[in-house]
């Protein structure tokens, strides 16, 4: 069971959250010019990482709302939970140094100012305070 | 070393040889499915001079976690006729191996809960007959006739509402059919290297003309994956993706019991599904963790949930203990098909995305894929089965039959 800190409500029990895989895959800019392989890769391909992977999850019976996690597959550690639309946390941070920060704190009710989701552009109070701000992709 | 029989064991059923510097083909991964793939390529393609590259201990991977389970009940032509096969195989196999891994054909029941369920279990029936494949639809009074201890009543969250029934479809012992391919493979003269992980690929443009490992370089005119939750991995070692995602699946065995479970039932909608080992052990087998993962083990509510759910449909088991849990890593794709076939990469070939249910496809698997990797060329088993499928959207959709069930 993964104790997962949700960023509005803080830490509660994996079984009150509903997984979305892959995080940052954005819908084709141009549809319409995208090739069969394109589609493909758009709809069927995705990263299935050994080690540090980007992932979204739901918080589904407790406040609704859609986060990120960067979290390693295989010892299923959490290294960072961020708002949907913020950029990937560089992961050239130790993990040690990431649980300190504010958005994955155990209790991060007080954090939970900056809703995920709300603002596209909004990054999470752990990315910036710790100066992350790696660009989306760049440490994958 | 043909002349050996169960009980009797040899001290070895293989040699360990050390890799040579080069092969007319390599197989990544010693589980059920890289022997019967290396097994099948010296039988029938007289490529002996071959080797299986196993990172750890032969079949200690998804082939020694499985709960056994071999049925051919698949909805679609493609499906029915990959995995009728591999039955067909399972069933002559022990004689042409020369070793009795004890395939059981005790039935396999798939229960149905839901109205929707029973809608598609018989449009499934349906399907299977016409197809060739033994299928039945059982009310729940044959259920319980077949299976007594099976609780049929309609006070329960999900009653049995009715079930498929595959008389054919049984469980083996699979550490022995790894064992007994291992074995053919050998005096055949395969070089089987454990303890040897493939770390990269060679290659001259983009064909693929060797193997690095953590036992040195070893040249090869062709490469075939066979490495289930890790294919992905190899995939992008070798430069190309695969729409693959690797989940834990856990599976569990209580104690020794007297034999009271005849067959295999398995259920879907409440994910679980229990047959009695040879030995006595109720083994039960759970749905896959939601999310990605490469530990091996996953999480403790997916066992809780298997168990609420074994102890419901059958009462008696509630006096039973949890011996064992563990986990694999199963490669699922979203069509939960496997896919076999070529790559991107010349010379290299995959077989992957076998998932929660590639024990059963094990001799189908290693047939098709041999004749692939020897021919260059799709066996008529296999060709829908390719990579190409999710660009031109031919999906072999059998989420209905295989999903969380094997
Ligand atoms: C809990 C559980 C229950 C299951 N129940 C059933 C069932 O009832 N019926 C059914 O049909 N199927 C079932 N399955 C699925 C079935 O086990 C798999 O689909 C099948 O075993 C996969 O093929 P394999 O045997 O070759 O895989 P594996 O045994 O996993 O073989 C892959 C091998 O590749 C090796 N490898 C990986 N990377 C490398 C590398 N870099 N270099 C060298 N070697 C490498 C691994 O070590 C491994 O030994 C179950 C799976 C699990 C986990
Ligand atoms: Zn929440």
């Amino acid at each position: 069971m993964l104790l997962i800190s949700c960023p509005n409500c803080g830490s509660r029990d994996e079984t009150e959250f509903h997984y979305g895989g892959q995080a940052h895959v954005s819908y084709p800019e141009n549809p319409n010019e995208l090739n069969d392989r394109e589609w493909a890769e758009y709809l069927f391909y995705r990263d299935n990482t050994k080690g540090t992977f980007a992932e979204r999850w739901l918080h589904s019976t407790g406040c609704r709302q859609w986060f990120n996690m960067l979290r390693d597959t295989v010892t299923y550690d959490i290294q960072a939970v961020y708002p949907m639309g913020a950029p990937r946390p560089s992961t050239a941070v130790p993990a040690a140094a990431e649980a300190g920060t504010a958005s994955v704190a155990a209790d991060s009710t007080t954090t939970g100012t900056t809703a995920p989701g709300t603002s596209a552009t909004s990054t999470s109070p752990g990315t910036t305070k710790s100066g992350i701000t790696a660009p989306e992709g760049a440490t994958k | 070393m043909s002349t050996h029989q169960l009980p009797e064991h040899p001290d070895f059923l293989w040699h360990n040889p050390e890799p040579k510097s080069s092969y007319d083909a390599v197989i990544v991964g010693g589980g059920g499915h890289g022997l019967a793939t290396a097994y099948f390529l010296a039988k029938n393609h007289g490529m002996t001079n071959i080797a299986v590259l196993e990172k750890g201990w032969l079949a200690g991977g998804n082939m020694a976690r499985n709960t056994t389970i071999i049925r051919s009940n698949y909805l679609w032509d493609e499906s029915a006729a990959i995995y009728e096969h591999a039955l067909k195989l399972w069933e002559i196999l022990p004689e042409e191996l020369e070793y009795d891994f004890l395939f059981s054909q005790r039935g396999v029941m798939n229960l149905a809960h839901t109205l929707g369920d029973v809608r598609e279990s018989i449009r499934r029936v349906g399907a299977n007959k016409l197809n060739g494949v033994d299928a039945e639809w059982l009310e729940p009074d044959q259920v319980k006739e077949l299976c007594p201890i099976l609780n049929i009543s309609d006070n329960i969250r999900y009653p049995v509402m009715g079930a498929t029934y595959q008389p054919r479809a049984g469980i083996a012992k699979h550490d022995h059919v790894a064992w007994a391919f291992a074995r053919k493979c050998d005096e055949l003269g395969v070089d089987i290297i454990q303890n040897c992980e493939v770390t990269g690929f060679i290659k001259d443009g983009n064909r693929v003309v060797g193997v690095k490992t953590n036992r040195g370089t070893i040249n090869t005119e062709k490469v075939g994956l066979c490495a289930a939750g890790h294919s992905s991995v190899l995939a992008e070692m070798a430069g190309f993706r695969l729409p693959i995602q690797s989940h834990p699946l856990q599976a569990l065995v209580s104690e020794l019991h007297e034999p009271v479970h005849p067959t295999v039932v398995m259920s879907n909608h409440v994910h679980v599904y229990v047959s009695q080992a040879h030995k006595g052990e109720l083994v039960m087998g759970a749905g896959v963790d939601s999310y990605n993962g490469y530990g091996q083990r996953g999480s403790f509510h997916v066992i809780e949930h298997q168990m609420a759910a074994a102890v419901e449909l059958f009462p008696i088991f509630a006096r039973a203990h949890v011996l064992r849990t563990w986990g694999g890593i199963v490669d699922t794709t979203l069509d939960a098909s496997p896919i076999v076939g070529t790559t991107p990469v010349e010379n290299m070939f995959v077989n992957c995305g076998w998932g929660t249910g590639g024990f059963k496809g094990t001799p189908a698997a290693g047939l098709t894929f041999a004749h692939t990797i020897a021919t260059g060329a799709p066996h008529k088993l296999n060709r829908p089965f390719a990579l190409e499928r999710f660009e031109t959207g031919a999906l072999i959709d059998e989420h209905g039959a295989a999903a969380v069930a094997h």
